[in-house]
């Protein structure tokens, strides 16, 4: 068998390359599709503003396209990287990048297209606004391509990642663990922000005199939905720049990319979670204006209990990273972070997101009726914990699974 | 050292629990956030009645928490007694 070790890396480096624009492509089509959508109805709905709405519709689509543009980058660097003299540690790095990108461009993709089509309804419906709309659109989804971002300097990092000196086992799972990590956890806070931007463009057409407002609150929301791909971000850089070598290969690895896939996996809940409420959050000040100072609390106290999956997920991780672990080649020892990591990583989707929900709810019927308010939190609160509920079951299996076990 | 089957029948309990407990946490909250949801609408229109649907809502979402009971009684199964 003539296999070298260049061959393996090569293969990993077309792999990469094809997974990074295979995933990065579909969903940036699929946002500039919905926009392509809202559009054409828009213009057959007046079709004397064609010309507005056909321009409009391309700035909104060449603003989703971005993500899909870093992705095709990622791509051509891997599919052109001379990888003559590289180690396998390299390949896994590549494999790791084009994952990395193509998984973060996701979100940010579709996220994107929401605004833009939102821009485009709004146009046909209140022509004077087209340019607050267009202002409106254009930070919306700039502010939704920041995952995506992450996922670039990530995948960067990992294609010129020095590996000289690293042994193979277990680096090539802290590898794998960041890239996967990274991308995963840019899923749902691009969709999340992508969410307040189109209600928040769409409140601007029917209720230009809170444009102001609308758009603090849609910073304030799309920021906020970001958290969970911060988090993703620092694991990643945990995984990558952290001295992996007094770890025990064996169960070593798999703690370390168990530890990628935790925080990556119950990063995508509470993203989109956060975005459904920053959502409704928007149509709801377009809707009743003055209810801004009432929604606004609602709502940050909504996207941060809609964090806790995420956070308990970070946690999980950092166990995983710090807990001294004997050698061992037994299966059951590298079964346990395994299982801990997807545990939790699993567990933490559908709290972030029925909390989310809730708080969606909460939020539309705090702007509809401000009197109460208060009322509307308790019970959202009271809600809320119960969804909470089996995020802390995955919490206290996965700590069993690694301290009890 | 050999891999002995008792050890691949454990790592595959110790498996299964997380799996359980991981997938089995999704679907109910998302119901009951649901839940919860819902609840706020109706106590929106009808504020007087909130005591009633506040009620009403608990009682739904301990039902949808089953579901969840159910995982975790499976993987703590899995992990102490199997």
């Amino acid at each position: 068998m003539g296999f070298s070790e260049q061959i393996w890396v090569q293969a990993m480096c077309y792999l990469g390359a094809g997974l990074a624009i295979g995933l990065g492509a579909l969903s940036v089509a699929l946002g500039e599709g919905y926009a392509a959508g809202y559009a054409a109805r828009a213009v057959s709905k007046s079709p004397a503003m064609s010309g507005a709405i056909l321009k409009n519709m391309l700035i909104g689509q060449a603003v989703a396209e971005s993500a899909g543009i870093f992705a095709l980058v990622v791509a051509m660097l891997l599919a052109f990287t001379d990888t003559s003299g590289a180690g396998l540690l390299n390949g896994f790095a590549y494999l790791s990048a084009g994952l990395c990108m193509g998984l973060s461009a996701m979100g940010s993709g579709m996220g994107s297209g929401f605004p833009a089509a939102e821009a485009c309804k709004g146009i046909s419906d209140n022509p004077d606004t087209q340019n607050m709309l267009a202002t409106n659109m254009l930070i919306g989804s700039a502010l939704c391509q920041t995952p995506s971002i992450f996922g670039m300097v990530v995948s960067f990092m990992l294609i010129f990642m020095d590996t000289t000196g690293l042994s193979l086992w277990p680096t090539w799972a802290a590898i794998l663990g960041a890239g996967i990590c990274m991308g995963l956890s840019a899923i749902g806070s691009g969709l999340g922000s992508g969410m307040p931007a189109g209600t928040a463009t769409e409140g601007i057409a029917r209720q230009p005199g809170a444009a102001g407002a609308l758009r603090t609150n849609m910073l304030i929301g799309s920021a906020i939905s970001q958290t969970p791909s911060i988090f993703g971000m620092v694991v990643a850089f945990m995984l990558i720049f952290m001295d992996h070598s007094d770890i025990p290969a064996w169960p070593g690895w798999a703690a370390l990319l168990a530890a990628g896939i935790s925080t990556g996996l119950s990063a995508i809940g509470p993203g989109l979670g956060n975005g459904l409420v920053a959502a409704e959050a928007a149509s709801g000040i377009a809707r009743v204006p003055e209810s801004q100072g009432q929604v606004t609390t609602t709502m940050l106290i909504a996207q941060t209990i809609s964090q806790s999956g995420v956070i308990y997920g970070f946690l999980v991780s950092l166990v995983l990273l710090f807990m001294p672990s004997a050698a061992s080649h037994n299966v059951v020892a590298w079964v346990i972070p395994l299982s801990a990591g997807l545990c939790m990583g699993l567990g933490g989707i559908g709290p972030g997101i029925g909390i989310g929900i809730a708080g969606a709810y909460a939020v539309r019927r705090v702007a509809r009726n401000v009197e109460i308010a208060g009322m509307l939190r308790r019970v959202m609160l009271v809600g809320q914990a119960v969804a909470e509920s089996t995020a802390i079951y995955a919490l206290i299996v996965s700590l069993v699974l690694l301290f009890v076990i | 050292m050999a891999i002995e089957g008792a050890d691949i029948v454990r790592a595959a309990a110790l498996m299964g629990a997380g799996l359980a407990m991981g997938i089995g946490a999704i679907g109910p909250a998302i119901g009951e956030g649901f839940a919860a949801g819902k609840a706020l609408e109706a106590i929106g229109r009808n504020p007087r009645e909130a005591g009633l649907l506040t009620r009403t809502m608990l009682v739904g979402q301990a039902v949808t928490e089953s579901t969840g009971i159910y995982s975790l009684v499976v993987a703590l199964l899995l992990l102490f007694v199997v």
